[in-house]
């Protein structure tokens, strides 16, 4: 089910603005990656190339290779909902669809691509809320409107939306960033179940979340205002935590910069 | 020295020592308005220059003044200020109320005395200027099929233009559509009368028609349409861009197509919005008079039949009744006049109904 990416010389743009540069990076199945760095880094940039949703924003593009097991996402006759159907993505604040009940959320990705067998959907909502760690919540309510849940239910709605579509990798955009200790606990609890099924990708500002959920960690930083993104260090991340290889790593980690 | 000075300067105001103040009793008021009443229509009638109107105008100068005095001598400068605000802005409300309120006053008194079987049920077919009945089922019936028809083609068209225009649209192309959009907003209704005249009417009609000028329910339509389309196309688009961009992008990221996302998520969640955008359309459509005397010509008879013969509708009614010799018009006007106002109120109401069903309100 999980995918490896390949990132290799790539370089987004925001018109002419360059916002990350030559960024090269391997991402193995089931794992967790995180990516920290300061504000402005890239690195939401970066998420937001691997599903192609860098160029949903006007005058935005990506160059370089971006490969999920050896297919380049980014050669011209790929299908970009079926790059996006593959790789999910869970936004900084929860964007449950206003419309629609709990139950129409988490099979919103199923139904809008066509799926209409009301069993089916059943029983799909019902796994990817239990995954979500939602089921016992909200399962009395699935008819109520999605946006009435509380900040904290609500990412978890969005999780359960993403995963019920069965990516392969799930992208996740400082997932907790918009909510309490209790909710950010039970996300975390989440992505450690998860990982068993999905290839997962997190951007933080945490860095003691980075530290707690992740195999992985990649550094982004930029030298200064307007400079492009860069890769700086990405290792294990108890490497980065405890030895890092580059000093500019280590200030950030210890607070002297950023 | 100069910081001293410099802190001085800038220093916040002193802390007062107890958050409580003394605040003006509830009573104050409508004390002060009472007694401004009073004392206006003393100086009013007193000195005879005036009627009940300037009365409450005085009053109403006399209370602003008054509150502020007292909330000054009691409360002090910020309290009198906010009271006095606030007096103002009601103020506003009433007198932007006073006219929609006469409006009705008017209609439903005047209207009442026609407000009869008679009326809903007759045309004005054969009716002389002698006869006290007659009615407005053709022009109610012309109404309800011209401001239709105008909607069906106003509602999908204008929607995806909006559409193209926020989803889609880049550059010039998009840019010179949203121009010529605000152009058409300027358009004055007997103008688009004149353009459906000189050119559907004069010349595509005939085509169909063996060579004669087709006046139709349908060329009022067309009309209706030209003004309709800018005031759909605006307040869709207003809508759409409300729609916020994160729900697109979740929608995207669960492999959602573009267009699927725009019908079934961005459409959705800017419906009630959409919905009273052309609702104002119709409203504004089903009051004009000018296109439809243009091209569909009025007429006496009941014709339900919109792309042939002459076709009245309520507003043409009104004025045709309106300006007629029989005695016996005036009051048709008037009850025809409340019967458009009434149509337009639930077509409106319907409408705001079947768009919340589809919201999730429970």
């Amino acid at each position: 089910m999980a995918k490896r990416i390949d990132a290799s010389n790539v370089t987004a743009y925001y018109g002419a603005f360059k916002a990350i540069e030559d960024i090269n990076l391997t991402v193995e199945p089931k794992t967790v990656t995180a990516l920290i760095g300061p504000s402005g880094c890239g690195k939401s940039t970066f998420l937001r190339s691997i599903n192609r949703m860098h160029e949903v924003l006007p005058g935005a593009r990506v160059e370089g290779d971006l490969t999920i097991d050896g297919q380049n996402i980014y050669d011209r006759d790929v299908d970009v909902t079926a790059v996006r159907r593959m790789i999910g993505m869970v936004f900084q604040r929860p964007n449950p669809f206003p419309t629609m009940s709990i139950f129409e959320n988490v099979v919103a990705g199923l139904r809008l691509n066509g799926l209409r067998k009301k069993s089916i959907l059943d029983e799909a909502a019902e796994r990817a809320l239990r995954s979500a760690n939602l089921w016992d919540e909200v399962k009395d309510r699935l008819g109520k409107p999605g946006a009435g849940l509380s900040g904290g239910q609500q990412q978890r709605l969005c999780i359960a939306r993403t995963i019920a579509v069965e990516p392969q990798v799930v992208l996740m955009d400082e997932p907790c960033s918009a909510l309490d200790p209790i909710s950010t606990l039970a996300i975390e609890d989440l992505m450690f179940q998860l990982k068993d099924k999905f290839t997962i990708i997190i951007v933080t500002h945490n860095m003691q979340q980075a530290a707690r959920v992740s195999d992985r960690t990649a550094f982004f930083s930029i030298e200064k205002t307007g400079d492009p993104g860069r890769l700086i260090e990405y290792d294990n991340t108890q490497k980065i935590f405890s030895n890092p290889s580059q000093k500019k790593t280590e200030d950030y980690i210890t607070g002297r910069f950023g | 020295m100069t910081t001293t000075i410099a802190n001085h300067r800038t220093r916040p105001p002193a802390q007062p020592a107890t958050l409580r103040a003394r605040r003006l009793p509830r009573y104050a008021p409508p004390a002060i308005a009472l007694a401004a009443l009073l004392v206006a229509a003393a100086v009013v009638y007193g000195t005879g220059i005036g009627g009940p109107v300037l009365v409450v105008v005085v009053a109403a100068l006399l209370y602003l003044a008054g509150l502020f005095a007292a909330s000054n001598a009691v409360e002090g400068r910020r309290s009198a200020r906010n009271r006095t605000w606030s007096a103002l802005i009601h103020s506003a409300f009433v007198l932007a109320v006073l006219p929609l309120a006469s409006v009705v006053w008017t209609l439903v008194s005047k209207g009442v005395e026609r407000l009869d079987g008679d009326f809903f049920n007759t045309s004005m077919n054969n009716i002389g200027a002698r006869d006290p009945n007659g009615g407005a089922y053709h022009a109610i019936v012309g109404t309800l099929e011209q401001v239709g028809i105008a909607a069906l083609i106003t509602v999908p068209l204008g929607i995806l233009c909006a559409i193209y225009v926020v989803e889609y649209g880049r550059g010039r192309f998009a840019f010179a559509i949203r121009f010529f959009v605000d152009v058409m907003t300027g358009i004055p209704s007997i103008v688009s009368g004149l353009f459906v005249l000189a050119f559907w009417v004069l010349v595509v009609s005939p085509v169909f028609n063996d060579g004669r000028p087709g006046f139709s329910g349908f060329a009022a339509a067309l009309a209706l349409s030209v003004l309709m389309l800018p005031t759909v196309v605006r307040s869709t688009e207003e809508m759409l861009r409300l729609v916020p961009a994160p729900l697109r992008e979740g929608a995207y990221a669960l492999g959602v197509p573009k267009w699927k996302t725009i019908l079934r998520v961005v459409l959705p969640t800017a419906l009630p919005g959409i919905v009273t955008g052309v609702m104002l359309a119709v409203a504004r459509a089903a009051g004009e008079t000018a296109p439809v005397l243009l091209v569909a010509g009025g007429g006496a008879a009941i014709n339900f039949n919109p792309f042939e013969n002459n076709q009245s509708s309520l507003a043409l009614f009104v004025y045709q009744q309106a300006g007629d010799a029989s005695k016996y018009a005036p009051a048709r006007a008037w009850t025809a006049a409340l019967t458009l106002v009434a149509l337009v109120l639930i077509l409106t109401v319907a409408a705001k109904l079947l768009a919340r069903r589809n919201r999730l309100g429970r």
